[in-house]
């Protein structure tokens, strides 16, 4: 489903945030992804979802190779990825409800179907009652849930997270880390970064461990 | 289908909704908008005007030919024969020197002057339409004419039609570039304030991206906003045009009892109001397109 192939990111002039990487994630397997910080992680799940290009190598992603890519073709592989921002990415003029339907309106859904299915999204981070508040009312926790919902209502086959449980007491940690879990039972493809290995450990025994943008295995 | 109406409808309302949320700022952009091309459509405006009051004054030149004083009929009958046979006029009329006379004497003024006269002072006369009216060819046949036997003078009365053919050539000319000046000037105003509306909508772009939204999605509510807005200062414009045929119509018509015609003012004809909203709806798309173009490249 995800494959790298001898994968490197050189920003200019000579930093490697990544090099010679390859690794290949099957489809309906949870991957971890962890090393120090400034390991290449973030990098690495940007590559994927084409938000960055690699300077050599070839990123696969259904077969697609998404480094290849032309500009307007990225839009419809973005579609197909859920992606879970370290900083969120959250708009805070607008409300929850708003928030998880920004990707269909995007997709071009009918409103009537879209709102059924933002509706579901919410429901299952446990926001439903939640929808008309702004982000800024939402609590820390609470928020990392909206954009979990915002990544999933699209239903997309792989799910990409970046930190997903920083800065999260370890009960609000715990309980995204079983949404995560969730959706690893219906066979999406989850990727997630995370420093906290003891958290997601008992899900999967899949490991990709970065150091100084090196894959060690 | 439906998906597509549904974004277009969006996209369409967030422009409106936008185009509102700050009312002085729309108003005065309106203004500048309406201002600028109000310049021009004024222009075209009073051309129109001139050009319909020129087409209603006769504006077909005439030649007249006179004779000498003391030539014979004879020699008018020739005259006559050979207008008549020339290729460059189109039409003659004869007034001999009895019905001048008579045609002066009719006007009781000056009855008494001519009465006092000895003998007839007017010579046998034509008036002449020739077949082009343009300068060029009304001087080549006076020309021509005055050289002909027994004939004292030809006069032309196209200095006039020269005069106004000149002015309304200006007249168009100089609306045309004002057009063109302050059309450049209307996009400038759209690019400025898409520009300022993508900055504050910097972060909504940005995750829309991220979020697989391609480039047209994001430049649809801004090309609304770039029509509307444009379209908003038309009316504007309009408006302006309309109010100011209104505030003229009364001291126009003083002006044309003195010279003894009548002169209404019209305002933009259909045809031209059409034309103006058509134009600054385009140019206010090509305003946001310009814009857009430097900001989603840039990014």
């Amino acid at each position: 489903m995800i494959r790298f192939d001898h994968v490197s990111r050189r920003y200019p002039p000579s930093m490697d945030a990544l090099s010679d990487v390859s690794f290949m994630i099957e489809k309906g397997e949870m991957a971890l992804l962890s090393g120090h910080s400034g390991a290449g992680k973030s990098t690495l799940l940007k590559l994927i979802a084409a938000i960055e290009r690699p300077t050599s190598g070839a990123v696969l992603v259904n077969g697609q190779n998404v480094g290849a890519l032309k500009r307007a073709a990225i839009p419809y592989l973005r579609r197909n990825l859920g992606v879970i921002f370290q900083d969120q990415k959250l708009l805070f003029d607008r409300s929850a409800f708003e928030n998880v339907m920004l990707p269909l309106s995007i997709a071009g859904f009918a409103p009537k179907d879209a709102a059924r299915r933002v509706h579901a999204a919410l429901d299952k981070v446990g926001l439903l009652a939640r929808e008309k508040a702004l982000p800024i009312a939402l609590s820390g926790g609470e928020q990392q849930r909206l954009a979990i919902a915002r990544a999933v209502v699209g239903r997309p086959a792989i799910l990409l997270a970046d930190e997903p449980t920083a800065h999260l007491d370890p009960q609000t940690a715990h309980d995204v880390a079983e949404i995560f879990r969730d959706f690893h039972r219906v066979g999406v493809t989850l990727l997630i970064a995370t420093y906290d290995d003891a958290l997601f450990a008992p899900m999967t025994s899949r490991r990709l461990k970065l150091d100084h943008g090196a894959l060690k295995s | 289908m439906n998906a597509w109406l549904t974004q277009h409808r969006k996209a369409l309302h967030w422009a409106l909704r936008h185009l509102t949320a700050t009312p002085l700022n729309t108003l005065l952009s309106l203004l500048a908008i309406g201002i600028a091309m109000a310049l021009p459509a004024g222009g075209q405006m009073l051309l129109g005007n001139a050009l319909q009051f020129a087409r209603s004054t006769n504006a077909t030149p005439q030649v007249s030919l006179f004779m000498q004083i003391d030539a014979e009929r004879k020699a008018a009958d020739i005259i006559a024969a050979r207008l008549a046979k020339h290729p460059g006029v189109r039409e003659t009329h004869f007034i001999s020197r009895e019905e001048a006379l008579k045609r002066m004497q009719a006007d009781a003024s000056l009855a008494e002057v001519i009465a006092a006269l000895p003998k007839n002072p007017f010579p046998d006369a034509f008036v002449i339409t020739p077949q082009n009216d343009d300068p060029e060819a009304l001087e080549q046949l006076r020309d021509e004419l005055k050289t002909w036997p027994n004939v004292e003078h030809v006069q032309l009365d196209s200095a006039w039609v020269r005069r106004l053919d000149a002015l309304l050539r200006f007249g168009r000319t100089a609306v045309a570039l004002l057009a063109t000046l302050l059309g450049v000037g209307l996009v400038a105003i759209t690019f400025t304030t898409i520009r300022l509306q993508i900055l504050t909508q910097r972060a909504e772009i940005e995750v829309s991206r991220l979020l697989g939204a391609t480039d047209g999605f994001i430049r649809r509510p801004f090309y609304y906003f770039g029509v509307m807005q444009g379209l908003a200062g038309g009316i504007v414009a309009w408006l302006i045009v309309f109010g100011i045929t209104i505030l003229l119509a009364a001291p126009v018509a003083d002006i044309a009892a003195i010279y003894n015609t009548t002169l209404s003012l019209h305002s933009l004809s259909a045809e031209d109001s059409l034309i103006l909203l058509a134009l600054a709806a385009v140019l206010g798309w090509l305003g946001s397109a310009l814009s857009l173009g430097r900001y989603l490249r840039g990014s």
